[in-house]
């Protein structure tokens, strides 16, 4: 399992929407970023790639940063620093040097649209998860992402006299983050055990799509 | 290729790379920049509409207004006090403040108080006091702030400005004593130096005046102010 980007993760993931809004941030980097890297990757010498990489990253998040401030400044006020720690999301430089530096521009676009869209389902989860508990509503603040229209999204499940606390904190995020983990394991362990073992020859997969 | 010429290429490409990222965050700077500017306004009058009501004034509020370094307003550092004034007659005022002995940190407010001396309205524009205790000064997670509007002053001891629990008129939070405290602390100051202060404060020289490169901008500000007035809020 790839444990990257735990930073902004646990501290944004208090509301559905502010998941929601960090993780179509880092979707749009991780495919700007990856398409990028993909369409450089022959100028880029070996022995500087990591600092280039990190440029080009870095100028794609404040281009975000300057857009949604621009676009959508009630979100860009509640994402607050974590907007620009984007850049320090290890999942994007990950990405970076293990795949769109080695692979076509196609390939490396639907890797980060894919990571992306993967990171984003991760926080949804656990944005929802930290929001039911901890406030007793979905969707709270979803006007900020989506317009006023989304006022009435707002879903109250039940009504807290007081929040539960640890589940807004980060070592609440941590603690959930933790069960989902562990739930991840539990059930690749028990489809482990209901696929027949099969005998089958090592192949060398092609992670390569270059002609030399 | 010698170390020499390979380190050579290298910076070379590095800086190519360097000047074409920051040429693009800097063309996207320029294009977003109005539109950012013209956002943070609207932000900042929809707060001093919160607390001064728009029908009390017809001056462009954001851009008329006096910076000021005063310790009753909580540091050393330059505040903005924004002056409403309806047909060039002083209103109301809206002093940007700050309670340094909050829980944890500055708490930064904007206090509006009337030309009367009563307090018009208050708003919490930062904190970092602890969520879902000292939290509670924010208008989004109680409604406590709005306690101040209409409150007065009587003298610098007046006894009821304190926390229920210091013998005051204001509730404490269940389990936060201290910032709801840094709070009225702060609001008292800032009533306290805009009564004192008031005439100088009305004829000094306006510090938010835009210079001619921004004229249209300043346009587009006036006719959302007057759309903003058409909408009774």
């Amino acid at each position: 399992m790839q444990l990257l980007g735990l930073c902004p993760l646990l501290a944004v993931t208090s509301t559905v929407t502010n998941a929601l809004g960090l993780g179509i941030a880092t979707l749009l980097v991780l495919i700007c970023s990856n398409a990028t890297v993909s369409a450089l990757r022959h100028w880029v010498p070996k022995e500087i790639r990591i600092p280039i990489f990190v440029l080009i990253i870095a100028a794609f998040v404040s281009c975000v940063q300057l857009l949604m401030n621009a676009f959508a400044f009630g979100l860009y006020q509640s994402l607050g620093i974590f907007l620009p720690l984007i850049v320090t999301n290890c999942a994007i430089i990950g990405r970076a040097e293990a795949y769109a530096s080695k692979n076509p521009i196609k390939q490396a676009s639907f890797d980060g649209l894919m990571m992306g869209i993967g990171f984003t389902l991760v926080l949804l989860l656990l944005g929802s998860i930290r929001e039911i508990l901890g406030q007793g509503t979905l969707f709270d603040g979803a006007h900020l992402l989506l317009g006023d229209w989304a006022l009435g999204l707002r879903i109250e499940i039940f009504h807290f006299d007081s929040q539960f606390l640890l589940a807004i904190l980060p070592p609440g995020a941590f603690i959930v983050m933790g069960f989902l983990i562990a739930a991840k394991n539990a059930i690749d362990e028990k489809s482990l055990q209901h696929r027949p073992v099969v005998e089958k020859n090592i192949e060398r997969v092609r992670v390569n799509f270059d002609d030399q | 290729m010698s170390m020499y010429a390979a380190i050579n290429k290298n910076s070379k490409i590095l800086a190519l790379f360097a000047i074409a990222c920051t040429a693009t965050v800097g063309l996207v700077n320029e294009l977003t920049k109005d539109r950012i500017y013209t956002q943070h306004q609207k932000h900042l009058l929809s707060t001093l509409n919160s607390i001064i009501d728009p029908k009390r004034y017809n001056n462009d509020l954001t851009l008329d207004c006096v910076n000021v370094a005063n310790m009753s307003l909580g540091s050393d550092k330059e505040q903005t006090i924004y002056l409403a004034r309806f047909n060039s007659t002083p209103v109301a005022g809206a002093i940007t403040t700050i309670a340094p002995d909050g829980y944890n940190g500055n708490i930064e407010l904007i206090v509006a108080v009337n030309i009367d001396g009563s307090v018009s309205g208050v708003r919490t524009l930062l904190h970092q006091e602890t969520p879902g205790l000292g939290d509670k000064i924010e208008l989004a997670k109680s409604d406590w702030i709005t306690d101040f509007s209409g409150k007065k002053l009587m003298s610098n001891n007046d006894s009821r400005w304190a926390v229920a629990k210091d013998g005051g008129m204001f509730d404490q939070f269940t389990g936060a004593t201290i910032t709801p405290r840094a709070v009225i602390k702060a609001v008292k100051n800032a009533t306290l130096y805009f009564a004192k202060n008031q005439q100088t404060l009305f004829s000094q020289k306006n510090d938010c005046k835009l210079d001619d490169s921004f004229a249209e901008i300043q346009e587009t500000q006036a006719h959302a102010i007057s759309a903003n007035r058409g909408v009774n809020h």
